[in-house]
C-alpha cells in the first residue's frame, strides 16, 4: 500500500500530480490506440460491408434523434432571434441568423454531442461486453486482431456517419427555423431565403461546420471505441466505461470546437 | 505413476508426458501484485492425449491457459510450444502459433451479432481464401460432429449453455487445430449437456487425432476421458498421473480435492481474526 503524503498543500499537490499523470497517461494511450487503428484501417477498407454495416448502425439508426434535435433546435433559434431581431425591424436576417449559427456552430457541436449519447454510448458498451463475454479474447485466440476485426470498423463507420448526420441536422434545422419564421410568425419568405443565401459562404460557413464535424467524428468514434476496448471487464467497468466514453466525449468537442474556430475563422 | 513436487512426468506412463511433449512448461513464476499464482512450475502436455488440469478455484488453471496461449506473458520460465517459446514469440508468431491451437472458453464466447453458422464460419473466412460452398460443406460437417447442424440459423442468444459450448467445439476444430485448450467446459451445464460434452472432447481427440488440455475442478467427469491428470496447489503441481493414480493418492491436498472435503490444506474459512474476539469487538465492523 503506497503511503500517502500527510493532509495539507503536500497532499494537494500529490493528488494534483497524481490526477495529472493520469490524466496523460489515458491521452498518451488514447493516442497509440489511435495510431493502431489507422495502421489497421485498410483491412476496414478492404471489408466495406463491415464498414456500411456501422454506418448504419451509428448513423442510420441515430437519424430520428438527429432530424427531431435539428428541427427544434431550428425552430427555437428562429423564435429567439426573431424576439431580438423584431425589436430592430431586422427580422428578415432570421434566416441568415438561423443558417450561420446551424452550419458553423449548432449543427456539428449538438450533433456530436448528441452521437455520443446515442451512437457513442452502443459502441462502448457493444466492445466492453464483448470484452466481458471474452469474444474479444476468443478473437485473438482464433488469429484475428480484434482492432481490425472489431474497432477499426466501427471507428470509420463513426467517422464517415458524424458529418453526414451534421449536415441532416443543419438541413432539419433551417427547415424548423423557416416553419418557425414564417408560417408561424409570418416572417417574409423571400427575404429569408434571400438574406440566408446572400450572407451564408459555402466555402467559410458550411465547409467549415463540416471540416469541425469531420474532428468531432474522429474524437468523438475514438473515445467511444477506446473506453469500451479498455473497460474492466465486468458490468460494472463497462457501465462506467460507457459513462466515461460519454463524458469525455462531451467536453473534448465542446473544448475542440473552440480550437477549431479559432483556426478556421483565424480570429484567435 | 503419480508423482509429486512439479517434477516433469517420467516416459512411458501411460497416458502422461513422455519424450512427445507438444507443450512444456519449466520453472514458470507468475504473480498479480502481491498474490503469487505460480511460482517455478514445471508441466508437460504429451502429444494426442487427453491432460486435465485440476484444482481448487483461485489456483490459476485459467490464467495458466492464457500464460500457454501468449495472452499473459510470466514473470519468469520457459513455456514451449512444439519447440517454440512462446514467451518470447512476438505478435504476428503468436497469430501464426494460435492457427494450430484451439481454445473453448468458459461461456463459449461465441460473437453474439451473428448467428450459428456464421460464428462457426469465422475462422474460415478471416483466415482462408476457400469459396463460400466449401466453406459451407466445412461449417456443416464440423456442426453435425457436435450435433447442431438443425441448429445452423440460431443466434447465440437462443442457444442453452449446453449447445453454445457445443457450437464453441465446433469452431474450435474448423481450422483442423493441433491441440485445444478447454477452459472449465462443464461448468453450469446439466447431466445430459454434461455427458455430451464430455464424450466430444474424448471422441473429438481421438477422430481428429488432436491434443486435448482440459482444465476443470470436475474430478469425476474429466476422470472418465483424461488419459493424465496434474493437480495444481499453490503454484505447483501437488501430484499428476493417470485419474486412478490420483484417486488413490495419500497426500491430504490430493485427497481434499479428490473427495471434495470441506475442510483441509484448503481451509474452509478464509483467514480471519478470532470469532469470539471479532464477535464482542465494539464498533465498526
Amino acid at each position: 500500500m503506497e503511503r500517502l503524503p500527510p493532509r495539507g498543500l503536500r497532499r494537494l499537490a500529490y493528488e494534483i500530480g497524481w490526477s495529472l499523470r493520469g490524466f496523460f497517461g489515458t491521452f498518451g494511450a488514447g493516442q497509440l490506440f489511435l495510431l493502431r487503428i489507422i495502421a489497421d484501417l485498410p483491412y476496414a477498407l478492404a471489408r466495406p460491408g463491415l464498414v456500411i454495416r456501422q454506418v448504419y448502425v451509428t448513423g442510420v439508426q441515430s437519424l430520428v434523434v438527429i432530424m427531431l434535435a435539428g428541427l427544434f433546435v431550428g425552430m427555437v433559434l428562429a423564435l429567439q432571434a426573431y424576439l431580438t431581431l423584431s425589436r430592430f425591424g431586422a427580422e428578415d436576417t432570421i434566416g441568415m441568423v438561423a443558417a450561420l449559427g446551424l452550419v458553423r456552430e449548432l449543427g456539428p457541436v449538438v450533433t456530436a454531442l448528441l452521437f455520443a449519447g446515442r451512437a457513442g454510448t452502443a459502441l462502448s458498451s457493444e466492445i466492453g461486453l464483448m470484452r466481458a463475454t471474452d469474444q474479444l479474447s476468443g478473437m485473438e485466440m482464433m488469429a484475428v486482431d480484434p482492432i481490425k476485426r472489431v474497432v477499426a470498423p466501427r471507428f470509420l463507420g463513426g467517422v464517415i456517419a458524424v458529418p453526414i448526420l451534421t449536415v441532416i441536422f443543419s438541413a432539419m434545422g433551417i427547415f424548423g427555423a423557416w416553419l418557425e419564421a414564417v408560417i408561424i410568425l409570418g416572417v417574409d419568405e423571400g427575404a429569408f431565403w434571400s438574406q440566408m443565401q446572400a450572407q451564408v459562404d459555402l466555402r467559410e460557413d458550411v465547409m467549415s461546420g463540416i471540416i469541425k464535424s469531420f474532428f468531432f467524428g474522429i474524437a468523438a468514434s475514438l473515445l467511444a471505441v477506446f473506453e469500451g476496448y479498455n473497460c474492466v471487464p465486468t458490468a460494472e467497468g463497462v457501465g462506467r466505461a460507457t459513462t466515461r466514453a460519454v463524458v469525455h466525449t462531451s467536453l473534448t468537442v465542446l473544448v475542440l470546437n473552440f480550437m477549431l474556430t479559432a483556426w478556421l475563422l483565424g480570429g484567435n | 505413476m503419480v508423482a509429486a513436487g512439479g517434477r516433469a512426468g517420467p516416459a512411458g506412463a501411460p497416458g502422461c508426458p513422455g519424450d512427445d511433449n507438444i507443450v512444456a512448461i519449466r520453472g514458470l513464476s507468475y504473480a498479480r501484485g502481491q498474490s503469487v499464482i505460480f511460482d517455478r512450475l514445471d508441466l508437460d502436455i504429451r502429444r494426442g492425449g487427453v491432460t486435465a488440469i485440476m484444482g481448487p478455484s483461485g489456483t490459476g488453471k485459467t490464467t495458466l491457459l492464457r500464460l500457454v496461449t501468449g495472452q499473459e506473458l510470466p514473470d519468469a520460465g520457459s513455456i514451449r510450444f512444439d519447440g517454440q517459446e512462446v514467451t518470447r514469440m512476438n505478435r504476428r508468431e503468436l497469430f501464426r502459433m494460435r492457427k494450430r491451437v484451439g481454445m473453448l472458453f468458459q461461456n463459449g464466447a461465441l460473437l453474439t451479432d451473428i448467428n450459428v453458422y456464421d460464428n462457426v464460419a469465422f475462422p474460415l473466412r478471416e483466415h482462408t481464401r476457400l469459396p463460400e460452398r466449401l466453406i459451407r460443406h466445412i461449417v456443416l460437417t464440423k456442426l453435425h460432429a457436435v450435433g447442431l447442424r438443425g441448429a445452423w440459423q440460431l443466434m447465440p442468444a437462443q442457444l442453452s449453455g449446453g449447445m453454445a459450448r457445443r457450437v464453441a467445439l465446433a469452431r474450435a476444430i474448423v481450422m483442423d487445430p493441433e491441440i485445444i485448450y478447454y477452459d472449465e467446459p462443464f461448468v453450469g451445464l446439466d447431466p445430459i449437456s454434461m455427458g455430451v460434452v464430455v464424450r466430444l472432447i474424448r471422441r473429438m481427440n481421438d477422430a481428429l487425432g488432436l491434443t486435448s488440455v482440459v482444465v476443470t475442478h470436475d474430478v469425476d467427469e474429466v476422470s472418465t476421458i483424461a488419459d493424465c491428470a496434474y493437480l495444481l496447489s499453490e503454484g505447483r503441481v501437488a501430484a499428476y498421473g493417470t485419474p486412478e493414480d490420483l484417486q488413490d493418492h495419500h497426500s491430504d491436498t490430493v485427497t481434499q480435492f479428490m473427495t471434495g472435503m470441506a475442510d483441509g490444506p484448503v481451509p474452509f474459512h478464509y483467514p480471519a481474526p478470532d470469532y469470539g474476539e471479532q464477535l464482542l469487538a465494539r464498533g465498526g465492523k
